[in-house]
């Protein structure tokens, strides 16, 4: 049964393989119109950037509401119930004794979480000029809190990482974003049309509004990952203290 | 170089042969927690793949969405519902 349905499986796949263009050969007009005109109408040398915050911003709006409201979802589901019995933590393996963490991990953990944050606003900032932008760099800057996690005790991830600030960071990315669409609509501009000035190429304020949009969107992605992260790890390790 | 060939199609070449390995072996693991470590290392394939195929900014949000937030939700997932069977079996 297997086999049958294999062969046919890579018989369709290669006839459809065989009617593919070659690598590389590409067919569409918008991609050569986009690199043709995002350098010198808005002197942005990341093509990619230019389109998610600038062409198509009002897309990227919507996509950031997805993670918004994901966000916001798994926050609804691992929220604390008033009728839930708070547990203690227990060893699945009864009288096991806990590994501590070794200090090489410690070390390089403690070590790493300055850089990944400094290369996460990197990323951020310079999304209009070199690869990355607000998601990617977003992203990487939620990852610097796993190192303290890895570097310590979960009491001390609670303290460095404040939940109250990742709410805050969220909400204001989230809205941020829209806040400039109004705002350019506000200057007598269509929504989320680029009305700033649009600097030289090449300098990290080139692009008008697209580096504030990418540093708005970084805050509300960072936020958002982090607190995804502490619900987790709340609701899986419970608190000891407790 | 072979005629016709490029260094970069020979490395886009070996690059997708892993992907396709790391993804077989991917689909034939049963045990979830080996399945959410793999998934990291078939992460980390397939952002080299998106390099070398002129994808950076996607590279970028795979190696971090793909090799790491995903596995860790789905390692955190799976602790939770480990600690839940424990005490129904209680």
């Amino acid at each position: 049964m297997f086999l049958a349905s294999a062969i046919g499986l890579a018989i369709v796949l290669g006839c459809g393989f065989a009617g593919l263009p070659p690598t590389g050969d590409y067919r569409g007009p918008y991609g050569d119109v986009v690199n043709a005109v995002t350098v010198p109408e808005r002197n942005v040398t990341d093509t990619v950037t230019a389109v998610n915050f600038d062409i198509r911003g009002f897309d990227t709006l919507g996509e950031e509401f997805i993670l918004f409201v994901s966000v916001m979802g798994v926050l609804l589901l691992l929220r604390r119930q008033e009728n839930e019995p708070r547990r203690r933590h227990e060893d699945r393996d009864k009288g096991r004794q806990a590994v501590p963490i070794s200090d090489a991990v410690r070390v390089i953990a403690l070590l790493l979480l300055p850089a990944v944050v400094v290369f996460g606003i990197y990323v951020v900032t310079h999304g209009q000029l070199t690869p990355g932008g607000g998601f990617q760099g977003g992203v990487i800057l939620a990852t610097a809190p796993l190192f303290l996690y890895l570097a310590g005790e979960f009491g001390n991830f609670r303290k460095g990482v404040p939940r109250t600030l990742a709410h805050i960071a969220e909400a204001v990315g989230g809205g941020g974003y829209a806040a400039i669409g109004l705002a350019c609509m506000g200057a007598g501009a269509a929504f989320l049309q680029n009305v700033l000035p649009l600097g030289s190429k090449g300098t990290i304020l080139s692009g008008g509004t697209i580096p504030l949009i990418d540093a708005s969107v970084g805050l509300e992605v960072a936020g958002g990952l982090v607190l995804v992260l502490i619900v987790y790890l709340e609701e899986t390790l419970e608190l000891k203290e407790e | 170089m072979i005629a016709g060939i490029s260094a970069i199609e020979i490395l886009q070449a070996i690059a997708l042969i892993f992907l396709g390995v790391a993804a077989t072996v991917l689909v034939l693991t049963r045990q979830p927690v080996s399945q959410a470590i793999l998934i990291s290392f078939y992460g980390l394939l397939l952002a080299i793949v998106f390099v070398l195929f002129q994808a950076p900014d996607v590279a970028f949000s795979q190696i971090v969405i793909g090799a790491i937030a995903l596995p860790l939700m789905i390692l955190l997932a799976l602790a939770k519902i480990k600690k839940q069977e424990d005490e129904s079996e209680k």
